[in-house]
């Protein structure tokens, strides 16, 4: 089957304009600005089923049709933040389909009626910004950016932005305070950003992924994206395959392939054969999914995976084999939502940083069963309660790696 | 009327105005729901997570838009699954709100856990003990044992200075962000901000000087936990110990609404002393908030200088005297002074001692000096702002005026009053020679020249955006100050100002009128009572017998001192040996206004009640009683014991008054928001009002009387040569005055004597920024250090007033470079 | 030195980005131009970038110190950032670290003896499946380094020390 967003990987040399333009490149995006009304648009891509790739997986069409029309400007902004641990597609993307990506900021821009977007990537993207930079100015020197595109009274400019390490800027809010020259930290929702979005306007956040769907949606109609996928989880997505595989990396498929599809045939397999323990589909945010023949099975789509006990997120699979221990991982996943904590709220402060000295205590002395029960509690206890997600990202692991594997846990004593 | 709706919260029903958040109608209905990030004066974030609880509201069918009802008729009520936070949930129709329930209480409990993992529990050391939010919640709901190890806590400095006034305990920190929310929203002088991120984050502050802003001492008020403290009251009390009287702020015409904190010292020799300053609520006045000089600068009423007994010269020498004596010398010589009596008073003093040396002047048949560079009081009796004016009232359709003054440093607290206005909506013209803060707010910028304030003035009223502004609002007030005036020229810019609402019709009614931004605290006061001030006043003095109260006019000006080295006789009622007392016959004791009681008109023409809140100093008597005891030694009999009978007094003498008891001004209504009653976090600790909100006085055009309104007198207004500098005055917040130079905590922020020049001509002069220079005005040579600043005329040298510059009115300076020092 | 003047182009193309109103949004990309002259961003950059946009200093230093990219201290001219995360960590890259350390004779966090290289280790930099990967910050700029070993690591440093470009 065609790829649908990797297609550099058929397409040689599609980062440069006249090819991507040779294959169908901005026809979509003239078709919309000549020919359609910005709700029409949204109507096909809400009939399309495509569903945010960011993570949360809203439906991307409803989300569009939020936006506050009594309140100018709009905005659009990119999410190319991607620092979720596991998660590496959008910057495979922007590096290699870069206009299709810039061609659905486009489309996404006149569906809502904004002339300025942003893609706000993380700071550490700082040669694909330059490389977005580059592409941007191609766009603008042909006409498909600037004022009065394809004669119409439509005008739209594409800005960078680049971030500067914070894994918080990739929550919708903590981005738009971060564009505005903040402190990268999340501001309580409601009001959502279609309605108090960038500078207070109406905005609408999406992830590259979801955002480089859009040309050929809007090119081959809303059913020809819902019969790739499932009822469901309608279209393609790309699965950040890591851990212990042997070929890991970016693969494009159908939602509906299974687990065992993904790691094996895919995959390559597990290393030096042994067998899959546990995954967790989301990256570090994710459950833990303790693996069987059964969970091998199951299809990879957003239904399915929660009958598992966890969500699909951004689909950043990280496999984990027998070869590892559980509180290992939890350890690895404590550091980096202590490390990334804003420190906005008190849970989240408080909680990462007592959740890190209780699982470093673990480590150096031996699991001890009171503190390995103390930490199962300090997370139940920030659950919901935190300000944003991440707090409650930070406690996933920790629940289900205690509760799911708990023969994990039960080592008296290690040498440190 | 804005839409009402009805609640439930913990059973109780509450009808409360739509969109007020669920915390504050739980706090109208009496309910503490605990906060720390949350303040009612501040936008809410949500960020502690303290307040959380449980909301259901009522199941609304989406083919109807009708609330679903269950079996018995009542509406069906969904609950979140998750809880929320009062403070960021608005309220609606039919909402149920559980703050009580085992899931509200056990995520109120489990978000203390939290905070506690990082808090030092150091309260038997703390400042805030016994005020603290941290420390009452966790009494009350706290887990009894801590399930973290006190070796993992974090352990961070706890002496740090944000400023030399404000100090942070970074361990304390909860990180609520109110400090910063109010220093950026309210105060807006974003100058302390977090560093770092997560568990690391920490206040800084990088400004020169540290925590650079006029407020900063609020911070410490609404601060829920002892982590930051006042470098004044840090380590000094606990706050149960301490008592409190009421008091209004003698520092600058706004009448801030205060609290004395006192306490018996047996490092003062076991005699009450004042521990702190605190602000008590007012809404139409101060609200919560007062600025740094009213918090810190009171120390001179406890100043080693203060004079705790009256003298007489005797051979030469003042020696210590009875009262007796000393009021029989004073009255022979007043009584014999008749025509040539005058009495020279400052706004420094009460409405009560204004009256009794009114009075006196009146039965000798003398004069009563108003000791002030500014004029225009009685304008803004005739047309000042109406009763029931109130900034926090204002908004869109409102226009203020600020003209010729600096209000960020003249009157920090109308400063922060009018920016929130103008935040509203109000419109808001800034008119002043050179840039001041309050710009940052303004809609209209007018930039004149020093010398063209009036015809600035008249122009407001003609045809274009400006004008229109001002004429087409539907309320304006006008705030007029002395920034480069003397008195004949603030007399005509008010005198223009007064005659601009005149004829726009903006007078007469609440939220119109004229307010003068005075050098001191009771200057309308004074007015009111009949004091005015003398053009050339050296010239009014010599030869006379004079009795300066509440002012040092030797100490301020080489020319005053001359004029009374050569009175006939001089009595001085002070509260220190001033300069001026060095050259009188016979000097006073008078108390501090911590001492006693009395009332301050304010620059709205509010009339407050302050009251005693520390014993008098040795003999001292109030300075209404010391010109009775005068008064009777000449015949003449005025009330000396009671200051509300002399108010009563006075209220049946001057129709302005007419109708105002003591009773009346100390009368008070519920305010919101609601501070100071079971919990002292939701607001901060600012202090309840029970002590009077006072009232405003009405004035002619409200009367209804036709205000006659003189001429705008021509004033040959100087201007700056070619070549030449003009000196014009400017007003500083932390100046030499009597009333802040004691304090040494403001050393700092008070500096050296300095001038402030423009790059160009401090170019010609080959002056460098921080260098000292030779300032000659007026006959007077003075070493001053240079300052510059490009945002400044150029032809100008600003001198600011009382910081030991004899400046009472623009005119020619020489300016020449010093030694070159080393610059800084 | 002063940023408008001696990148007033950039700075100009930085605040044409934003709307003139919301131009305190230039803060985060005036940073980074600040940044290029010492590799860390001083107290005097740190006023004027507030200049600039109408905020305070600590308003900007606020900014500094919650974004990890950005630096208030000198330490090594290139910051050696080794994703030591959890799916790199899978495949190796705690181990890759240990051994940089022991080639380079520090710990991590520190900075070799010449100045050249701070040895630093971070969260998720999107290169999970390319591990053992790190990347380079520079006074001017980022580069990605993956699927490396410690001997290519080693050359690389070698060729950044030949590279000719003194180093202080
Ligand atoms: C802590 C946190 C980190 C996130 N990081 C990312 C990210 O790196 N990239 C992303 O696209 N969305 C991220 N999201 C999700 C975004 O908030 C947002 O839902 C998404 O950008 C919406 O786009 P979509 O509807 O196209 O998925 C994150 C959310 C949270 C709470
Ligand atoms: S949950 Fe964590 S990241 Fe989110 S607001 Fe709270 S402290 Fe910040
Ligand atoms: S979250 Fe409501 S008071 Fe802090």
């Amino acid at each position: 089957m065609a790829s649908v967003i990797l297609r550099h990987r058929e397409i040689p040399d599609i980062n440069k304009l006249n090819i991507y333009k040779k294959n169908g490149g901005f026809v979509a995006f003239k078709n919309a600005v000549t020919k359609m009304q910005p709700s029409e648009v949204t109507d096909v891509v809400k009939n399309s089923g495509l569903r945010g790739r960011g993570g949360a997986g809203f439906p991307t069409g409803v989300k569009w049709s939020f936006i506050d029309n009594k309140n100018w400007p709009h905005y659009v902004v990119a999410n190319a933040d991607e620092s979720e641990p596991g998660t590496f597609k959008d910057r495979e993307i922007m590096e290699s389909n870069p206009f299709q990506f810039l061609e659905g900021v486009a489309l996404a821009s006149y569906a809502v009626g904004a002339n300025a977007a942003y893609v706000y990537l993380r700071g550490e993207f700082w040669q694909v910004a330059a490389f977005l930079d580059e592409k941007i100015a191609e766009m603008e020197a042909a006409g498909y950016l600037g004022e009065n595109l394809f004669g119409t009274e439509y005008s739209l400019k594409i800005y960078t932005h680049l971030g500067a390490g914070a894994y918080i800027c990739g929550e919708e809010t903590a981005m738009l305070e971060s564009i505005e020259g903040k402190r990268g930290q999340p501001r309580i929702r409601p009001p959502f950003p279609a309605v108090y979005g960038l500078y207070g306007k109406p905005t609408v956040v999406n992830n590259v992924e979801t955002l480089t769907n859009l040309p050929l949606i809007i090119q081959n109609g809303a059913d020809w994206y819902k019969s790739l996928g499932t009822p469901d989880s309608a279209g393609v997505k790309i699965f950040s395959l890591s851990g212990r595989v042997r070929k890991p990396g970016n693969y494009e498929l159908p939602f509906g392939t299974t687990f065992r599809q993904l790691i094996y045939e895919h995959g390559g397999g597990i290393l030096d054969g042994h067998p899959v323990k546990a995954i967790m589909p989301a990256g570090a945010s994710s459950s833990f999914i303790l693996v069987d023949d059964k969970v091998l099975n199951t299809p990879m789509d957003y239904a399915s995976v929660r009958t598992l006990g966890a969500d699909l997120g951004s689909a950043s699979v990280i496999v984990i084999d027998d070869t590892v221990s559980i509180d290992w991982v939890i350890n690895k996943t404590i550091h980096f939502f202590k490390h990334e904590s804003c420190g906005k709220c008190t849970p989240c402060r408080e909680g990462t940083y007592w959740m890190m000295h209780l699982i470093d205590r673990i480590h150096k002395n031996g699991h001890s069963k009171a503190d390995v029960d103390l930490l199962l509690n300090v997370a139940r206890q920030m659950q919901n309660k935190c300000l944003c997600p991440l707090g409650e990202f930070s406690t996933m692991a920790v629940v289900t790696g205690i509760e799911r594997f708990s023969q994990d846990f039960k080592v008296v004593s290690r040498n440190s | 009327m804005t839409k009402q709706v009805t609640l439930t919260i913990d059973g109780k029903q509450v009808t409360v105005a739509d969109g007020m958040l669920v915390i504050d109608a739980a706090k109208t209905a009496g309910i503490d729901i605990p906060v720390f990030c949350y303040h009612p004066k501040m936008e809410p974030v949500g960020m502690c997570r303290q307040c959380m609880v449980e909301i259901g509201r009522p199941m609304i069918d989406r083919a109807t838009g009708k609330a679903i009802l269950d079996d018995k008729g009542d509406p069906k009520v969904q609950f979140m699954p998750k809880l929320e936070t009062a403070c960021t949930n608005p309220v609606s129709e039919g909402m149920v709100v559980l703050t009580q329930s085992d899931k509200a209480k056990a995520g109120q409990k489990a978000n203390l856990e939290f905070l506690l993992t990082s808090h030092p529990l150091d309260c038997p050391i703390c400042d805030k003990g016994g005020e603290c939010a941290l420390q009452d919640l966790t009494i009350a709901h706290g887990p009894g044992q801590s399930r973290y190890l006190y070796d993992e806590k974090m352990h961070l400095a706890k002496n740090v200075p944000l400023g030399e006034l404000i100090f942070l305990d970074q361990e304390r920190c909860i990180q609520c962000a109110r400090c910063i929310r109010f220093q950026d929203e309210i105060a807006g002088d974003a100058v302390i901000d977090f560093d770092e991120r997560g568990r690391s984050t920490q206040i800084v502050s990088l400004s020169d000087p540290g925590f650079d802003s006029v407020f900063s001492g609020n911070t410490t008020d609404i601060c829920p936990v002892g982590a930051l403290t006042t470098a004044d009251f840090r380590f000094g009390a606990r706050p149960w110990e301490l008592n409190a009287s009421a008091s209004i702020c003698s520092q600058c015409p706004v009448g801030c609404n205060l609290t004395f904190n006192t306490r018996r010292e047996a490092m003062a020799d076991g005699t009450i002393v004042i521990k702190r300053v605190m602000p008590r609520q007012n809404e139409e006045v101060n609200e919560t908030w007062i600025c740094d000089k009213g918090r810190f600068a009171y120390h001179y009423v406890e100043s080693d200088a203060r004079l705790g007994k009256s003298l007489i010269r005797k051979d030469g020498r003042l020696a210590r005297a009875s009262w007796d004596a000393a009021t029989r010398a004073a009255g022979q010589a007043f009584a014999e002074a008749k025509k040539n009596f005058v009495v020279l008073a400052s706004g420094r003093l009460s409405n009560e001692d204004l009256f009794n040396l009114k009075s006196l002047a009146d039965q000798v048949g003398g004069k009563a000096v108003l000791y002030s560079n500014m004029g225009g009081g009685d304008l803004t009796a005739l047309v000042g702002v109406g009763a029931g004016t109130n900034f926090g009232e204002m908004g869109k359709g409102t226009t203020i005026v600020v003209m010729a003054s600096d209000l960020y440093e003249e009157a920090p607290i109308w400063y922060l009053r009018v920016k929130q206005a103008a935040e509203r909506g109000a419109t808001l013209i800034v008119a002043n020679p050179r840039e001041t803060k309050l710009e940052r707010y303004s809609d209209f910028v007018i930039r004149y020249s020093y010398g063209d304030e009036v015809k600035t003035v008249q122009d407001l009223t003609k045809k274009g955006k400006v004008g229109d502004a001002f004429t087409k609002a539907e309320n304006a007030v006008i705030l007029f100050g002395s920034e480069g005036l003397g008195l004949e020229g603030s007399t005509a810019l008010a005198t223009a100002c007064a005659r601009a609402l005149n004829d726009t019709e903006h007078v007469g009614k609440p939220n119109n009128g004229l307010i003068g931004v005075w050098q001191r605290a009771n200057d309308q006061g004074a007015w009111e009572i009949g004091f005015r001030p003398e053009e050339n006043l050296a010239a009014a003095l010599k030869g006379k017998t004079v009795y300066v109260v509440g002012a040092d006019p030797a100490g301020d000006d080489p020319a005053l001192a001359k004029a009374l080295s050569s009175a006939e006789f001089v009595a001085v009622q002070d509260l220190f040996e001033t300069e001026t007392a060095k050259l009188a016959d016979v000097v006073l004791a008078a108390q501090a206004y911590t001492e006693r009681e009395g009332t301050f008109t304010s620059g709205e023409r509010r009339v407050q009640r302050f009251y005693p809140a520390v014993p008098a100093l040795g003999e001292s008597k109030p300075d209404y009683a010391i010109t009775s005891q005068v008064a009777r030694q000449m015949g003449v009999i005025l009330e000396g014991t009671s200051a509300s009978v002399v108010f009563d007094i006075m209220a049946a003498d001057i129709p302005v008054f007419a109708g105002l008891n003591y009773a009346r001004l100390a009368e008070v209504k519920e305010q919101w928001p609601i501070v100071g009653r079971g919990d002292m976090y939701y607001g901060g600790s600012t202090y309840e009002n029970k002590q009077g909100l006072g009232v405003q006085l009405s004035n002619a055009a409200s009367r209804g009387e036709k205000a006659t309104l003189p001429r705008v007198q021509k004033v040959a207004a100087v201007r700056p040569k070619e070549n030449k500098l003009l000196a014009v005055p400017f007003t500083k917040l932390y100046d030499r005055g009597a009333t802040v130079a004691s304090t040494e905590l403001l050393d700092q922020r008070i500096g050296q004597a300095f001038v402030v020049l423009h790059p160009s001509a401090a170019k010609n002069l080959g002056i460098e920024a921080g260098e000292r220079a030779k300032l000659t005005l007026d006959g007077i040579n003075e070493e001053v250090v240079v300052k510059i600043d490009d945002t400044i005329p150029a032809g100008v040298v600003l001198v600011p007033r009382s910081m030991g510059l004899p400046i009472n009115e623009p005119g020619e300076a020489g300016l020449k470079a010093g030694k070159k020092a080393a610059v800084r | 030195m002063s940023l408008a003047k001696k990148y007033s182009k950039e700075v100009k193309q930085i605040l044409s980005k934003y709307p003139a109103e919301h131009k305190r949004s230039a803060v985060m990309p005036l940073l980074y131009l600040a940044q290029r002259e010492e590799g860390y961003i001083n107290k005097e950059a740190m006023q004027e970038i507030g200049k600039l946009l109408d905020i305070t200093e600590t308003e900007v230093a606020s900014i500094v110190g919650f974004y990890t990219l950005y630096h208030d201290k000198k330490e090594g001219k290139y910051r050696m950032q080794v994703c030591t995360d959890l799916p790199c960590a899978l495949r190796g890259a705690d181990q890759f670290m240990e051994s940089l350390c022991e080639h380079l004779g520090i710990k991590v966090g520190e900075t070799t003896a010449d100045g050249l290289i701070t040895l630093e280790s971070v969260t998720c930099l999107a290169g999970c499946d390319k591990a053992p990967m790190f990347q380079l910050q520079s006074p001017d700029g980022l580069e990605y380094h993956e699927n490396m070993t410690v001997d290519k690591t080693m050359e690389l440093i070698e060729a950044l020390k030949k590279s000719g470009t003194e180093v202080k």
